[in-house]
């Protein structure tokens, strides 16, 4: 039927190379498999893991693999916060039940690649990964959410996700992220992203709102644009001031493209001044993420107040 | 899908048990491919499946620095390491130490004295385990004296040469016309195109196994076998007949897609240790391997009279070749015949220099020359557009090329040029519907599902681009391919050493067969070096040279076959026909069946297509340099956020100049794909490189278009005007709407910001509009 086969006389199978993996079902387990063999890696979805191991840079001596540890997971509710498992995938969070809980988490995820990356990636490995361009971690950072930290003999710690992000805390040996506290807020939430295209790309910049009406707060974290994501704690305080929160949470139209360009100003300033008192001009390119960052906050204010 | 593997499996089957539906078959059906089943369930294998017992792994060392000399290179550590079992140099090249392609052999096998380009193999190392082999090579000691990089191709003229050929690898300064010719309006342009590269899906992979004779058979994904073997033979120190290269199957190629950079070592390594020697490139590898597309750098001058006709066209052309020559000069020649566009243009005065830097190497890549042309001249077109208050569709008929009209080349143009017609036909297909009618949450809107976009600030636009390709090599290119058809109880072979690359030459051949010799089941041989030459799988020629030599072949056997049983009943053999695998003569007495009228024998015949000579282009550009050329005409339409800057490619209408529809599914395959990696060269592909480096080797950092960016694509025409030189009128298809739609894309983004889209991929600052 004229089918050119490849080659002949050649088989077309390869060698595979042992390794130890363990497959922990606990997180005490998996924290005891890391104490047990030092050398070992943790790896849940490996979608940032497995490139470094396909371009020869990591070579693993051991794995411990995290996907059967059920309690991870999953999430579970408690007293007005949800207990987030580091396991959950980005398809699990992109879910119409997840979103309904936390929306701007659920957007991240679902904006967080294509399918695939997203039915393997989880929560944990976006924080540990701590890549600049995670889109999990802006909004994690406007939820103020907490670490749970797993270690050696069930030891139990907190940690602020901005301490981990920041390098102020760090992961000790044998330590692994179990649990993510976010509190549930029960009001509109916005994550958006820029990416350059219109199919999944990493973020040039990206900005997180979420409301917090019973403290008649506004959160903002910018991402992508630094190494960790960044709160214009100033611009939030006033915008959350200028908000009537009695009613309908109205705002006058002209304070979303001021809040932008105050967001944009906190997060990229401008150069500081020469010795003769003139300001240098930022680059083009600099120019040009500021005005995303300015038109992403905007628009995200005016659709969560929307 | 299913249903075409249904098919293709119906088709392979043995018996010809009657069917309900009729099987597609030969020339104008839409006959699947034979492989498709395999390749999409995973089973076809590719030279990265291949395995021989005790065969070895080979890694290559490349250079880090894109420009340094080489003080000394110490390999004692590495061949010391367990496991090692080779270790090659420059020093173990027993042949010529040189190679290239486009007949400048100027790229040493291993670099020796000096590395020009980020990535330069410099050592091989073959050893029990990939892993020892790649760490190996990262334990071969080179001591380098960094130089400082010529990035910038405008400043390859005035530096040190990079290498004793010069920076300069060809300069064409074309000259048509009067000089002095002035237009009423005059516009200006600066353009610049950047570097895309083939990112073929299967990295490159190969498996060399040494012979009892000495000699060595290298299984590679090569889209020209013999070209590669030669170059392989030469370098080794062999005659061409120790050689032997078999062709796996192609996992993507749009481009020269090997490396031979990776294939010579594989060689020299099997011969070496005596071993079969595998090595699978990483995507990494890949990246740093293969040969991109040329950025280019475009200065335009276009002078037009009241009405928007084109009077004199001044430009300059400066290719970016990178460390080595590689087919540089054709792409070059290909610019700048090219630089005027399917518009008739009676001044033309076109310098073009294609230079070298220490950039990584450019090469063939589909449309290559043209598309960056394109791009600048259709920018142009725009110009004079707006200048002249006119419509720019207007502006471009009023210019358009036709049969008959002479290029700025001097050459008449003969072929088929639809110019008119196509245009006419994507400007009057309707446009596509604004999304108001559609809920809000569906709205597809620049960045994508999920993204920021904003329908207040969103601004659709409307562009064209009309491209230009030549067919086949060109400038006096040997272009000749060979093929061989066997028949015998009622099955034909064909032979060719055309490589299937994806472009269906392997169904094309088939549908051939099945039309001349009237048998349903053809089967197409594997490609190796042992077949007769037919040349490399680019420039759409294989349709051509590669499909003539099979109809030639196949006719000769109709022939024999239909002879004796002519003669027997006394009438010609044009008076026969053959179908569904009988035979019958015209006024029906005759009806026999082709395995009967066989009788058991073979019949076979060989022949050759070569078509008509081209000449090189003169020292003022002139000549007839082309055998044929096609054309493709685009309108598209974009969303842009004008705040952010994204862009949406919303729809891409294609109207193509194919001569003859051969198998439609894989034309509109063809063209989609073409279509699709325009749309790469004008939004996202763009392999930066600064100080010569290469960034983010990954799929990741290099934004391949993905569904999501793939607008919707209409073919809203196929002119079907028969090139009577071509065998079976048909022209190429898959370069021209490489080369169309980048330009397309631009255009209509120009029309959304109003901003000058001067720079392609087109960056989100370049698409904002600010209010002040």
């Amino acid at each position: 039927m004229g089918q050119r086969e490849g080659a002949v006389g050649l088989t077309t199978h390869a060698p595979q190379a042992a390794q130890a993996v363990t497959l922990p079902t606990t997180l005490d387990e998996a924290v005891a498999a890391l104490a047990a063999m030092p050398a070992a890696v943790p790896v849940a979805g490996g979608t940032d893991l497995m490139t470094a191991v396909n371009s020869g840079q990591l070579r693993p001596a051991a794995l411990v693999g995290l996907g059967r540890i059920s309690e991870i997971r999953g999430w579970q509710y408690q007293d007005g916060h949800a207990l987030l498992g580091a396991g959950l995938t980005h398809a699990r969070m992109g879910r119409p039940d997840f979103a309904a809980l936390i929306p701007a988490l659920a957007a991240a995820a679902r904006a967080a690649g294509p399918p695939q990356i997203r039915n393997a990636g989880t929560l944990g490995g976006n924080i540990a990964s701590a890549a600049p361009t995670g889109d999990a971690l802006p909004v994690l950072a406007a939820l103020e959410a907490t670490l749970i930290i797993a270690g050696p003999d069930g030891a139990r710690r907190e940690m602020p996700v901005s301490h981990l992000l920041a390098g102020m805390e760090m992961l000790r040996a044998g330590e692994l992220i179990g649990y993510v506290r976010v509190p549930l807020l029960h009001a509109p939430q916005v994550f958006l992203k820029a990416t350059g295209r219109t199919g999944p790309g990493r973020a040039m910049a990206s900005v997180s709102l979420v409301l917090d009406p019973a403290r008649r707060g506004v959160r903002c974290a910018v991402g992508a644009i630094a190494p960790m994501p960044l709160r214009p704690l100033e611009a939030e305080q006033w915008v959350a001031s200028l908000i009537d929160w009695d009613n309908g949470r109205a705002i006058v139209p002209e304070a979303l493209s001021a809040f932008g360009e105050y967001v944009a100003a906190a997060c990229i300033p401008d150069a500081a001044p020469a010795e003769d008192g003139s300001v240098p001009q930022l680059p083009p390119a600099v120019l040009h993420l500021r005005r995303t960052v300015a038109a992403l906050a905007r628009r995200a204010l005016g659709r969560a107040l929307s | 899908m299913s249903n075409d593997a249904a098919t293709a499996e119906a088709a392979g089957t043995d018996e010809a048990t009657p069917v309900p539906e009729p099987i597609p078959h030969g020339l104008g059906a839409s006959l699947p491919p034979a492989d498709a089943r395999a390749k999409t369930e995973g089973t076809f294998p590719y030279a990265a499946d291949l395995w021989a017992e005790g065969l070895l792994w080979a890694a290559v060392l490349r250079s880090p620095h894109p420009h340094a000399r080489i003080v000394s290179i110490d390999t004692t550590h590495a061949r010391e390491m367990p496991g090692v079992r080779a270790v090659v140099t420059h020093e173990d090249v027993p042949g010529v130490p040189l190679h290239g392609r486009g007949g400048r052999a100027d790229r040493p096998v291993f670099a020796s004295e000096a590395v020009r380009h980020h990535g330069e193999p410099i050592a091989a190392v073959a050893a029990d385990h990939p892993d020892t082999a790649r760490m190996a090579a990262a334990a071969v000691i080179v001591e380098y004296e960094v130089l400082d990089p010529v990035t910038d191709p405008e400043q390859a003229f005035e530096a040190e040469p990079l290498h004793p050929d010069g920076n300069l690898i060809r300069h064409i300064p074309l000259r048509h016309g009067d000089p002095e010719a002035t237009g009423e309006v005059v516009v200006e342009g600066l353009y610049r195109i950047g570097r895309q590269d083939p990112a073929p899906i299967g990295a490159e992979a190969g498996l060399a196994v040494p012979r009892p004779d000495g000699g060595v058979e290298l299984y590679l994904a090569s889209t020209d076998p013999h070209a590669d073997r030669d170059t392989a033979a030469s370098c080794y120190g062999l005659s061409p007949d120790q050689v032997k290269i078999v062709v796996t199957g192609v996992p993507g190629a749009t481009a020269d897609r090997e490396d031979q950079g990776f294939q010579l070592p594989l060689g020299l390594l099997a011969l070496k240790t005596g071993c079969p020697v595998k090595l699978t490139a990483t995507r990494e590898e890949s990246f740093l391997g293969h040969v991109h597309r040329h950025p280019t750098l475009l200065r335009y001058r276009h002078h037009a009279d009241a009405e928007g006709r084109v009077v004199k066209v001044e430009a300059q052309i400066l290719l970016d070749a990178g460390a080595y020559a590689d087919t540089s000069s054709d792409a070059l020649a290909a610019a700048v015949a090219f630089a005027c566009g399917p518009y008739v243009v009676p001044n033309a005065f076109i310098e073009g220099w294609a230079v070298r830097t220490n950039n990584p190497p450019s090469g063939h890549v589909r449309g290559e020359g043209a598309m960056q042309v394109c791009a600048a001249y259709e920018a142009q077109m725009d110009k004079v557009a707006k200048k002249l208050g006119l419509d720019p569709a207007e502006v471009r008929l009023r210019n358009v090329l036709a049969t008959g009209d002479v290029l700025p080349t001097g050459q008449t143009v003969t072929c088929p040029a639809p110019v008119a017609e196509l245009l006419q036909a994507v400007r009057d297909f309707p446009l596509p519907a604004l999304p108001k009618d559609t809920p809000e949450d569906e709205w597809l809107l620049p960045g994508g599902p999920e993204g920021a976009g904003e329908p207040a600030a969103v601004r659709r636009g409307v562009g064209y681009g009309i491209g230009m390709v030549h067919m086949l090599g060109a400038e006096g290119a040997d272009e000749v391919s060979t093929a061989t058809v066997k028949v015998q109880d009622g099955v034909a072979t064909v032979l060719c050493a055309a490589v299937e690359t994806g472009q269906g030459f392997t169904t094309l051949a088939r549908q051939i067969v099945q039309d001349v010799l009237g048998v349903d089941e053809v089967q197409v041989a594997p490609v190796d070096t042992d077949q007769p030459p037919a040349g490399a799988g680019c420039r759409s020629r294989h349709t051509w040279v590669s499909g003539g030599a099979v109809e030639r072949a196949a006719k000769m056997v109709r022939t024999q076959l239909l002879q004796p049983l002519a003669h027997q009943f006394g009438m010609s053999t044009e008076l026969l026909q053959i179908a569904d695998g009988k035979i019958t003569s015209y006024d029906g007495v005759l009806s026999t069946t082709v395995a009967e009228a066989l009788d058991g024998k073979e019949l076979w015949a060989t022949a050759q297509c070569r078509p008509h000579p081209t000449e090189p282009l003169d020292e003022a550009g002139q000549g007839d340099a082309f055998v044929g050329m096609a054309f493709c005409a685009i309108r598209a339409v974009v969303d842009v956020d004008i705040e952010i800057g994204s862009v949406r490619v919303v729809e891409l209408a294609v109207a193509q100049d194919v001569g003859r529809v051969l198998n439609p599914a894989q034309l509109t395959a063809r063209i989609e794909a073409g279509v699709t990696q325009g749309v790469g060269i004008a939004l996202t592909e763009n392999l930066r490189t600064p100080r010569g480096l290469i960034r983010h080797p990954d799929l990741t950092g290099y934004a391949l278009p993905t569904a999501l960016d793939t607008p919707d694509i209409r073919i809203v025409k196929l002119v079907e005007e028969r090139d009577v030189v071509a065998p079976f009128g048909a022209k190429a298809v898959s370069a021209a709407p490489v080369v169309a739609s980048p330009a397309a894309v631009a255009s209509a983004v120009r029309a959304a910001t109003g901003r000058p889209v001067n720079r392609l991929p087109i960056r989100p600052q370049a698409a904002v509009v600010t209010g002040n």
